[in-house]
């Protein structure tokens, strides 16, 4: 790790303001992607700007029609939430498929978003949910936030302090964990909304999380796994390493979509 | 140079640390608390586990200053030098629950984790998936699934969390 200098803000203002001022800062919340990434030397900031100290930051409540969970929020809260469970069980346990336990009592909500981590799980109830990012600056819209691998409209003093996802209505989460790294192969989150039907996909496009609008219009006329009979996802565009093939991933998308139909069906 | 300040089991410590100090190095290199292990030091094996206000962290993913003002539990803080073992240590003692003993400390610690968050009755299959953030390369973890199911019952009727 190259040497850094340490920032204890107490409040998001104050962290900003730090963020503004050195131009190289980094913020840390969990540490989970970024103390990897320093200690392999791929980053070196300047300045670490440690959020975990700031409170209020992390609650999860019910607003109006809406879930709103705090960016220091860990993992294994949001898993374990009996707000979540009750809202959107299907959030709860996405949550509880990440990483391994003691990953999960440090990774934050909003340093996973943040990051974007093509083959993270977040990002697709995010989309799916048609949730919004708040910031210390505004609020965004995933299609705005989510701008490809690694890569989100946050600017360099930005700082995501909740996420406020709509009640859907039915949803759930199916995930093909890759077996070393336990991160998604292939995720789908399908959720159906008031406004309609969203399907997404983690894991598999080169871009990071999408929609499969083909899924979402048959849906929308029938929300059974059925309807997804003889409709194919196309490899173009997604990944292929050693894990699985463009072509194998393909074929996961619309296995894991049926699946995630089926237990959002099952979920009364 | 920064200033952190916590309790490593029980006893308040504080130390002057370059901000890159990992939690593992402040507790293995600073306070000499060699039974927390680096096994991958990439976060995926499990042998540095140890509490931060009770719950199981990776250790070798943590910076020291992040701990600061917290508590923090190792191996060394679960049993007395010369009292009895911890009802889960005694259970990997008894059912076999390691061999080279190198990710020892870490399984302990993320088992006791285990019975913290699920009570004292484990299946096997619950047991299993809890360790997925553990790995041991010496035994085949039948005993160690024994051992801390053994741990947890016995961790009921015990003083010692
Ligand atoms: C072994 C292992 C397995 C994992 N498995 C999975 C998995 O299966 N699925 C999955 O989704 N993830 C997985 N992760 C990633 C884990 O969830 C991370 O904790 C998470 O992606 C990052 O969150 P963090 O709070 O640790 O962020 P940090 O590492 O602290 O920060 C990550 C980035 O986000 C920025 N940031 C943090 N908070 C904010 C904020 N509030 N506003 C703006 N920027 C911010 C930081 O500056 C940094 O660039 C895994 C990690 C490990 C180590
Ligand atoms: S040394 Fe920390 S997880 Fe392997
Ligand atoms: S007992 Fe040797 S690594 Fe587990």
């Amino acid at each position: 790790m190259y040497e850094f200098k340490y920032h204890r803000p107490s409040t998001v203002r104050q962290a900003a303001n730090l963020l503004a001022k050195h131009e190289d800062a980094k913020l840390i919340a969990g540490g989970h992607t970024l103390v990897p990434v320093m200690k392999q030397r791929l980053a070196a900031p300047s300045d670490i700007i440690d959020l975990s100290h700031i409170e209020g930051v992390d609650g999860i409540e019910i607003k109006g029609r809406s879930l709103v969970i705090g960016a220091l929020a860990k993992h294994a809260d949001v898993a374990s939430s009996p707000t979540v469970a009750e809202a959107i069980p299907a959030l709860a346990e996405l949550a509880g498929l990440i990483g391994d336990p003691a990953v999960r009592h440090k990774g934050t909500i909003g340093g996973s978003l943040a990051n974007n981590d093509p083959t993270a799980d977040y990002p697709a109830a995010v989309m799916a949910l048609g949730a919004t990012i708040v910031t210390n600056k505004r609020k965004l819209k995933p299609e705005e936030f989510f701008q490809g691998l690694f890569t989100t409209a946050l600017e360099s003093d930005e700082i995501i302090t909740k996420v406020s996802f709509p009640l859907p209505k039915k949803a759930a989460y199916q995930k093909f964990r890759n077996q070393a790294s336990r991160y998604a192969l292939v995720g789908v989150f399908v959720a159906r909304l008031p406004s309609g039907v969203r399907v997404t996909v983690t894991g598999a496009g080169q871009d990071g999380v999408f929609r499969v609008e083909a899924f979402e219009e048959a849906l929308k006329k029938r929300f059974l796994p059925k309807a997804l009979d003889g409709i194919d996802v196309s490899p173009d565009g997604l990944n292929s390493d050693l894990h699985g093939s463009a072509e194998y991933r393909a074929h996961l998308i619309g296995v894991l979509a049926k699946r995630a139909v089926d237990a959002a069906n099952n979920r009364a | 140079m920064a200033k952190v300040s916590m309790i490593v089991n029980g006893n308040p410590v504080a130390k002057n640390i370059d901000p890159r100090t990992l939690l593992v190095q402040f507790l293995r290199e600073e306070l000499r608390l060699t039974g927390t292990h680096v096994g991958c030091d990439t976060s995926q094996c499990g042998a540095c586990v140890v509490h931060l206000d009770g719950k199981a962290v990776k250790a070798c993913t943590t910076l020291a200053v992040m701990a600061d003002g917290h508590e923090v539990k190792t191996i060394e803080g679960l049993a007395a030098d010369g009292a009895p073992l911890h009802p889960m240590q005694e259970a990997f003692r008894e059912h076999h629950g390691l061999q080279c003993g190198f990710c020892t400390p870490g399984m302990i610690m993320t088992a006791i984790d285990i019975v913290h968050r699920k009570g004292h009755d484990l299946e096997d299959h619950v047991i299993r998936e809890e360790l997925e953030g553990n790995l041991c390369r010496c035994t085949g973890y039948q005993n160690i699934v024994a051992s801390i199911a053994a741990g947890a019952k016995a961790m009921e009727n015990s003083d010692l969390a």
